[in-house]
């Protein structure tokens, strides 16, 4: 998919994310490598800390406690909001979805149209895709969009491609219609051969959880256990998978929007880890200052919240007070993969919350 | 070829690769072996290895790694 959005603008931002913090080297004994081996991963890979939600938290509890603040705190009226769009791999139930529970929770209107789509580390790009469209038929409302993953709860500790990295969090994006807003270029693209590159097998209709699904295996003798239950992801392949089509969309776009990577302010992109990001910022040739790529090292690897924590953990209040060119692309299970130039500015908030979940 | 082995050899010091080349090729460095070579070697040698250029197979002889350090413009 390869289109213009116009008259669309983001106008508030809020990243939530859980109190519990957890120290990288404190984790070292849980994988079955020797720990000199992992703690070289520190550097690399930005290994620092992660931020994890406590086991009785769900994805909408992230939800409900940002727009409750939005609207406590009169960022957002209730009778603003047309609709309600949540991107999460990790909901609450298969049934009811999460953005009817946000909905129930925060009292919103009967005529609020309520959508959740499953949706991985693209999640941001996917969901904005979706407001922009949604805004077409809501009038003069807005839209709140939520990515939401709390994929720690799928992940096993003892795999050490994938535990260390893991970060649960939620960015609440506001968006509105504004005649004014600067064209957004917007280009997505999908491979449905390669989805086994991030898969959890079982708990869907494929393969029901049970008792044999949750039993940890070295099931690829390389070290890590996992059930089928987990999240399995094939590093290498992702990696290249990355590297092979990130720069050749991202410079698409730019060409699209008739913008030069100079004109660029900000590349802000989806945070799988530091090493695999520097060597994304060295094959597009910009700079590492305007790629910024510290937040699996704060807080780990959010999944779809990633771009929205990247967003208020970097530019926060300099994007009310400031407009900024900025490229945003996002990739991963799928697999998917798309990008975006928009100008980001004038916001009415962009804020970070840290939640008692 | 020296140095590459003692940057392997800082990787898994329980192997003497100079003295057996095949212990390589039987597989004893995973992705994340990998990646911390890579980045000792952009150190070493002071060159950026092409992302394309980091996988397996470019790591499973030290002939191998020896030709993506010269790909990068380093001199062995």
């Amino acid at each position: 998919m390869k289109t213009i959005f116009r008259g669309k603008k983001i106008t508030g931002m809020l990243g939530v994310l859980p109190q519990t913090e957890v120290k990288f080297e404190n984790e070292v004994h849980n994988y079955n490598f020797p720990e000199q081996q992992t703690l070289r991963l520190k550097k690399i890979m930005g290994y620092e800390k992660h931020r994890i939600v406590k086991e009785t938290t769900a994805s909408s509890d992230f939800c409900v406690f940002g727009l409750k603040y939005m609207l406590e705190n009169n960022l957002v009226e209730k009778d603003e909001i047309g609709g309600i769009i949540v991107v999460t791999t990790t909901p609450d139930y298969l049934l009811p979805h999460v953005s009817n529970v946000i909905h129930g929770e925060c009292g919103l209107a009967n005529n609020v149209i309520c959508i959740d789509t499953n949706q991985g580390c693209a999640a941001f790009l996917h969901g904005l895709m979706q407001a922009f469209m949604l805004l077409e038929h809501v009038g003069d409302k807005k839209v709140i969009l939520f990515t939401v993953d709390t994929l720690s709860k799928k992940v096993s500790v003892k795999d050490r491609n994938s535990y260390p990295l893991i970060g649960d969090a939620a960015g609440i994006i506001v968006v509105e219609n504004d005649p004014n807003a600067k064209d957004i270029h917007y280009i997505m693209y999908n491979d449905g051969s390669r989805r086994e590159a991030l898969i959890i097998p079982a708990g869907g209709s494929r393969l029901a959880s049970s008792e044999e699904t949750a039993i940890l295996r070295d099931l690829d003798n390389d070290g890590n256990l996992r059930s089928l239950d987990n999240l399995k992801m094939k590093g290498s392949e992702v990696f290249t998978f990355v590297q092979a089509e990130v720069p050749a969309l991202v410079d698409e776009t730019l060409h699209f929007a008739g913008q030069r990577k100079e004109d660029i302010d900000w590349f802000l992109f989806h945070q799988p880890n530091k090493f695999m990001l520097k060597k994304l910022a060295d094959k597009l040739e910009i700079p590492y200052e305007k790629t910024p790529m510290n937040i699996v090292e704060n807080f780990g690897n959010p999944s779809g919240a990633s771009i929205p924590i990247n967003i208020v953990h970097n530019l926060g209040k300099a994007v009310v007070d400031n407009t900024y060119q900025c490229c945003l692309s996002a990739f991963g299970s799928g697999l998917t993969w798309g990008a975006m130039t928009i100008e980001l500015g004038g916001m009415d908030f962009c804020e970070m919350l840290i939640s008692d979940y | 070829m020296e140095k590459i082995y003692r940057l392997l050899e800082e990787l898994h010091s329980e192997y003497d690769f100079a003295a057996n080349d095949g212990v390589i090729e039987e597989g004893v460095l995973d992705s994340f072996d990998i990646i911390s070579l890579v980045t000792m070697i952009e150190e070493e040698y002071d060159v950026i290895i092409d992302a394309l250029d980091i996988v397996p197979e470019n790591f499973n002889s030290v002939e191998s790694i020896a030709n993506v350090i010269r790909k990068s413009g380093g001199v062995i």
